[in-house]
């Protein structure tokens, strides 16, 4: 059998980081890769997609954007090709084409099954990504059969919804906001069902917001830090867009271009599409939050100048049912977020709501390792530009660990 | 930090949290409420037991509460309308919350106070119009709060007191209720 010191499963930006790291200390490893480098950027995005994150941010260790626009937001394709390049230039050892199908303990580390055949090794990093599988509500087993439910792996563009009628999107995150507002600019009826969300301005004193995030430090908080850690491990994608004009897309912009707000989507009872009565409230507290977090900013930056931004529009009477029967609607889109997928993992250390119980990505079995996962060790883990602490903190518990303490004197990329 | 006091025992809250966290058993509460027709459209509800952490548990008193119809109703009046009791509860519900979180936060309360309106088309419980719903149009609380603390504060106080409410949800969110004959 093939052995290594390390497996590394999955090629995105994350485990291409800790082979970044693990080949600065000469440990050998292979990255196992279900598809191609940066699979995830080239299979399970949308066309239109851009990063919300603006190309300065686009940093990984040792590698970073160096063309024209720093200020530009990638598309999915420059995405990729810059994971890729990053991979060439780290001389990361890619095996693609090979899903790993489990991973289990051995008597000296780990037992891991991969499309090339199985390989031993002491240590597994899982970098397989934290949004492999979108979650669809229970609820979704009560939509009437007529009505086509999607998800943001099934949609592609304005045209993977059929037909003229109303779509109803769940869920007004990045990707809730984003997809309601090209269904709305293409000429289709949009409501959108917003439960608690995270409203942003895209600049805040002419410069990007998440320039603020980055440079007052709040990303960097660590996970040891933050007040309720499960909370914001669960927090949804602020509602950003990465566009050349740098436009705002919170409530009030979809509500302009003609956007049904409603409650969230409580229940499905006799067909009927039941909304919650509070989104006034979840609209006030997303507004309070982005009023502290901007003033945190201002206090941080010393900007004595006020910004003024609209509270939310809020409906007076958004509806609270829909008859899902009645042929009103005829695509529900949800856009209600993406868990990982641990199902090859038989290793027991996923806990009942299916998150893996790790501290700061070691994980609770020697030799194991998480990267990519919200929270991980800083508010900004998930983030490309998360990645170069968390990998570097996380490959030196493993070189630790297996007792090759010392980075290698040079590390190959600088 | 000065310390205030609301006259809530966050402490104790905050430790139940953390002990139901591994013991979701003990979390399950049922509330019960024992009613019985009197006369007319009146009748009277009394609670007194319930059950919680694993155990039945009383109040201190037995409480009754009477509800009736008032007299443009052509009732007797000897009691609240049921629909009442709704913003009894919201009301209760949500100053709880706004002095709990008053209290974790070191916020120092002097007066809260509030009004509760629930907009109601009669016309769906009398039937005189099938596209009227029996229940509250919509509800409007209005708090008034003199506390130590910014307008803001107070508003993300009377925010985060709606996120943590039972009867807050229960009325924006539908249930399942099943009615059965024994
Ligand atoms: C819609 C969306 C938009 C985002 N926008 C931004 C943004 O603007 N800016 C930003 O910084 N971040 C963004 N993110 C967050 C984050 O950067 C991405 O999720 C990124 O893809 C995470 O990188 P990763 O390496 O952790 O995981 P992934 O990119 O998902 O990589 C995991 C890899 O593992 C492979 N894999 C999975 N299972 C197996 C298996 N069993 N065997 C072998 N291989 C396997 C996959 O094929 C994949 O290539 C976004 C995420 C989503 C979902």
């Amino acid at each position: 059998m093939e052995r290594f010191t390390t497996v590394v499963v999955g090629a995105g930006h994350a485990g291409l980081a800790a082979s970044h790291f693990l080949t600065a200390r000469s440990i050998d490893h292979v990255v196992l890769e279900r598809g191609e480098v940066a699979n995830s950027w080239r299979r399970e995005r949308w066309d239109s997609l851009r990063l919300l994150t603006p190309n300065w941010l686009s940093r990984l260790p040792g590698f970073a954007y160096a063309g024209p626009d720093p200020d530009g937001y990638m598309t999915s394709g420059e995405v990729a090709g810059f994971i890729a390049d990053f991979a060439a230039v780290s001389g990361a050892p890619v095996r693609g084409h090979s899903a790993v199908t489990s991973v289990r303990r051995s008597d000296d580390g780990y037992l891991v099954s991969a499309g090339g055949g199985d390989v031993s090794c002491r240590s597994v990093v899982l970098a397989s990504g934290a949004c492999n599988v979108p979650v669809v509500p229970a609820l979704s087993g009560f939509i009437p059969p007529e009505v086509r439910q999607l998800t943001p792996f099934d949609y592609r563009g304005p045209a993977s919804v059929e037909g003229d009628k109303r779509v109803l999107v769940v869920g007004a995150s990045a990707t809730g906001v984003q997809i309601a507002a090209e269904l709305q600019r293409s000429g289709r009826q949009v409501t959108l069902a917003v439960g608690e969300h995270v409203r942003m301005p895209r600049l805040h004193h002419g410069k990007d917001v998440l320039w603020w995030m980055d440079a007052s430090g709040v990303w960097d908080q660590s996970y040891q830090e933050v007040d309720d850690l499960d909370r914001a491990r669960r927090l949804p994608s602020p509602q950003l867009v990465g566009t050349p004009s740098r436009d705002t897309l919170d409530l009030n912009t979809l509500t302009g271009l003609g956007v049904e707000l409603v409650g969230r989507l409580a229940t499905v009872r006799d067909g009927i599409a039941l909304f919650s009565g509070g989104l006034r409230n979840v609209c006030s507290l997303a507004d309070l939050k982005m009023k502290r977090l901007l003033a945190g900013f201002d206090q941080w930056g010393g900007v004595a100048e006020k910004t003024d931004i609209e509270p939310t529009r809020v409906p007076a009477n958004a509806r609270w049912k829909l008859d899902l029967g009645s042929g009103e609607i005829s695509t529900i889109i949800w856009a209600t977020g993406f868990r990982p997928d641990y199902s090859w993992l038989d290793v027991p250390v996923v806990d009942e709501k299916g998150r893996l119980r790790h501290e700061g990505g070691v994980v609770d079995s020697p030799g194991l390792y998480a990267l990519g996962l919200p929270v991980l060790r800083r508010r900004r883990s998930t983030f490309i530009s998360g990645i170069e602490d968390d990998a570097r903190a996380v490959v030196g518990h493993l070189a630790a660990e297996l007792g090759v303490d010392a980075p290698a004197a040079a590390s190959q990329t600088g | 930090m000065t310390t205030i006091d609301n006259g809530v025992n966050v402490k104790a809250l905050l430790d139940a949290r953390e002990v139901l966290k591994g013991a979701p058993e003990a979390a399950q509460f049922t509330w019960r409420a024992s009613s019985k027709w009197e006369k007319g459209v009146r009748s009277t509800t009394t609670i007194e037991k319930f059950f919680g952490l694993g155990q039945e548990q009383t109040h201190k008193n037995e409480t009754t509460f009477s509800s009736d119809h008032p007299e443009v109703f052509a009732a007797e009046d000897q009691g609240i309308t049921p629909i009442e009791y709704l913003l009894v509860g919201l009301a209760g519900c949500l100053t709880a919350g706004v002095a709990s979180v008053a209290q974790n936060r070191g916020i120092q309360l002097r007066s809260v106070e509030s009004t509760v309106e629930g907009n109601h088309d009669i016309r769906g419980i009398l039937g005189a119009d099938s596209d009227v719903r029996n229940g509250y149009n919509d509800i409007k609380v209005t708090f008034n709060i003199d506390a130590d603390a910014s307008k803001e504060e107070i508003e993300a106080l009377v925010a985060q007191s709606q996120k943590r409410s039972a009867v807050y949800d229960a009325l924006t969110n539908p249930t399942s209720v099943t009615v059965e004959v024994a």
